[in-house]
């Protein structure tokens, strides 16, 4: 644990980075979707970064913004006891190629997000939804999508099944949004 | 009658099983597809997502102090050890200390949560190999562990205690006591599990070498925790990354040899003893102080100051009505929870909702593994690997 990580700045000469930043003590770096491969790789092979440890793969939603889905891919070195946060931005018909060949645990991760989201994970193995319901219409956790859903279930007592039918809320979704004065 | 090589040959099929979803071994909700030649696994594709709420959805429209009591429900035999998680990332974002009884409290209920955690692991598991008695012992032991969760949160289960900026409520009166008795006990208790288990004939048959991860394997599967320190990494965040005030304590962290199933019901068990330790070191550090922060945009002020200042009760009503206001940032903030690493990605947009909440559950990263872990061993094992995998559906459908 003696060798300290390198400096951030000598990072861009391994990684093809657009963008890096700190927040307090963690580090930041966006790359593109096309140089995503080639960064990973390099991170995980490279002698002085060694983060063979992908932690997660999370989806953001930036609904409104040009690049509208940002995938986020938490690494950890065991070696140098660091973490880092590697950021992809796309649009809603860019897919993201899947990173299962690098890191062999993305496969989970990248099926959630392609669930929950709708990214479209270029040359995944195994690309099927995840978390929702076998059948499940729509991405959950795209901000567009509302809090209530639009389907609800109940068992029908003369089907002898459950059944599925649209939404009917008695009382409108209250959200309460405060308007800071000051 | 000429033979002919083709009659002679029979073409097997493999079996293909439905494991699942309502079976008592399968750890709450868990749809196994097994693809069997003979009683051998040949490939296991877990169907997951039957006990999905949608956590992370939710926490999306609710404000930093709602949010919380679902972080007891993820893991709901962890319950403590994730609400301290995520008070951590958003006192990060909100850049805020917490006073020092505040930080051994947190320590001393993430022991307990961790000894509650591993209680059930191991009962559970030796009950779905076949031992009963250990796990009728355990449950006796966590009952008296909830019943001090109670004390200071009034549940036994979603307490709810571990908040932004410090914990809900001082310890009452003669709870330490209480809990150095609880530790005095305990001790035999794991004996008497171990005594029951870990020379047993029957039980080392189903557990050595079953479902063994080289160390190379767990790290290329991402695993953390129990996993990851079964297959012989000595990585555990409150040693490598401490929070609170685990630099301060001393315990050691049980390194497995052979990474099977074996030597990771032995580092539960020592694991226990550890925190068992821990408890006791901190019940000697703590002192008299403060339990929540200062701070009034995070946690709001005592009922005798908001007696005699107008300003306090100004803070309450705001902070009840609006919620706490976070400024922009992200964090990835990652805990040793019992089952492994539990992470928190918070997004906050400087409103009093976050933006986005990503939680990383450890059990959602070890389950994937489950075919490589199963493939090649006999049906009853997986069984065994889902035991020692320590799932719980609660965190990994979320």
């Amino acid at each position: 644990m003696d060798i300290k990580i390198k400096k951030m700045s000598e990072l861009s000469k391994v990684v093809p980075i657009l963008t890096y930043h700190r927040l307090a003590d963690e580090k930041i770096i966006v790359t593109s979707h096309e140089k995503l491969l080639l960064s990973l790789t390099c991170l995980k092979k490279h002698i002085g970064y060694q983060y063979h440890m992908l932690t997660c793969v999370s989806g953001v939603d930036f609904l409104g913004k040009d690049y509208r889905f940002s995938v986020v891919y938490d690494l950890l070195s065991l070696t140098f006891n660091s973490r880092l946060r590697l950021k992809v931005f796309v649009n809603e018909v860019t897919a993201v190629p899947s990173i299962v060949d690098i890191f062999i645990n993305a496969d989970w991760w990248e099926r959630e997000i392609w669930d929950l989201y709708g990214i479209y994970f270029d040359k995944h193995p195994d690309l099927r939804r995840i978390l929702t319901d076998y059948g499940f219409e729509g991405n959950p956790m795209r901000k567009d999508f509302p809090l209530s859903g639009f389907v609800e279930f109940r068992y029908d007592e003369s089907k002898k099944r459950v059944i599925g039918e649209p939404i009917e809320l008695t009382q409108e979704f209250r959200t309460f949004t405060f308007e800071m004065p000051w | 009658m000429i033979l002919k090589k083709k009659a002679l040959s029979r073409e097997l099929k493999n079996f293909t099983i439905n494991f699942g979803p309502q079976h008592p071994a399968a750890h709450g909700v868990l749809r196994l597809i097994l693809e069997l030649d003979g009683e051998v696994v040949k490939r296991a594709d877990p169907h997951i997502g039957l006990l999905h709420r949608g956590t992370e959805k939710l926490i999306e429209n609710k404000t930093y102090i709602q949010a919380l009591p679902y972080f007891d429900r993820l893991d709901y035999v962890s319950m403590m050890a994730q609400e301290h998680t995520y008070s951590l990332a958003v006192e990060k974002i909100a850049g805020v200390k917490i006073p020092r009884r505040a930080q051994v409290i947190r320590v001393i209920f993430a022991e307990i949560t961790r000894i509650l955690n591993h209680l059930l692991a191991v009962g559970c598991h030796a009950m779905d190999v076949g031992a009963m008695t250990p796990f009728l012992w355990a449950f006796e032991e966590r009952e008296k562990l909830m019943e001090f969760y109670e004390r200071v949160s009034g549940a036994r289960m979603h307490a709810a205690y571990v908040r932004p900026g410090g914990v809900s409520l001082d310890l009452p009166l003669g709870f330490l006591d209480d809990l150095y008795l609880f530790c005095a006990q305990f001790n035999y208790r794991v004996d008497e599990i171990e005594e029951m288990l870990t020379g047993n004939r029957i039980w080392k048959e189903r557990l050595v070498d079953i479902g063994v991860v080289s160390s190379k394997k767990a790290v290329d599967w991402g695993f953390s925790g129990v996993m990851l320190r079964g297959s012989g990494l000595p990585w555990d965040l409150r040693k490598t990354q401490p929070y609170e005030i685990y630099s301060e304590i001393d315990f050691s962290v049980p390194v497995g040899n052979s990474g099977d199933c074996y030597d990771r019901y032995l580092i539960r068990i020592e694991e226990m003893r550890q925190s068992l330790s821990i408890i006791e070191q901190a019940i000697q550090l703590i002192q008299e102080g403060p339990v929540k922060s200062t701070n009034y945009k995070l946690n709001p002020p005592s009922r005798s100051e908001m007696k005699v200042s107008m300003e306090a009760v100004i803070h309450h009503f705001k902070l009840y009505t609006e919620g706490i206001i976070l400024p922009f940032g992200e964090t990835y903030t990652a805990t040793e929870a019992p089952k492994g690493e539990f992470g928190v990605y918070l997004i906050s947009n400087n409103t009093e909702k976050p933006y986005r909440c990503k939680i990383k559950a450890p059990g959602f990263g070890h389950l994937q593994a489950l075919n490589t872990m199963s493939k090649g061993h006999m049906i009853a094992d997986v069984v065994t690997i889902i035991g020692t995998q320590d799932i719980v559906f609660g965190e990994v459908d979320r």
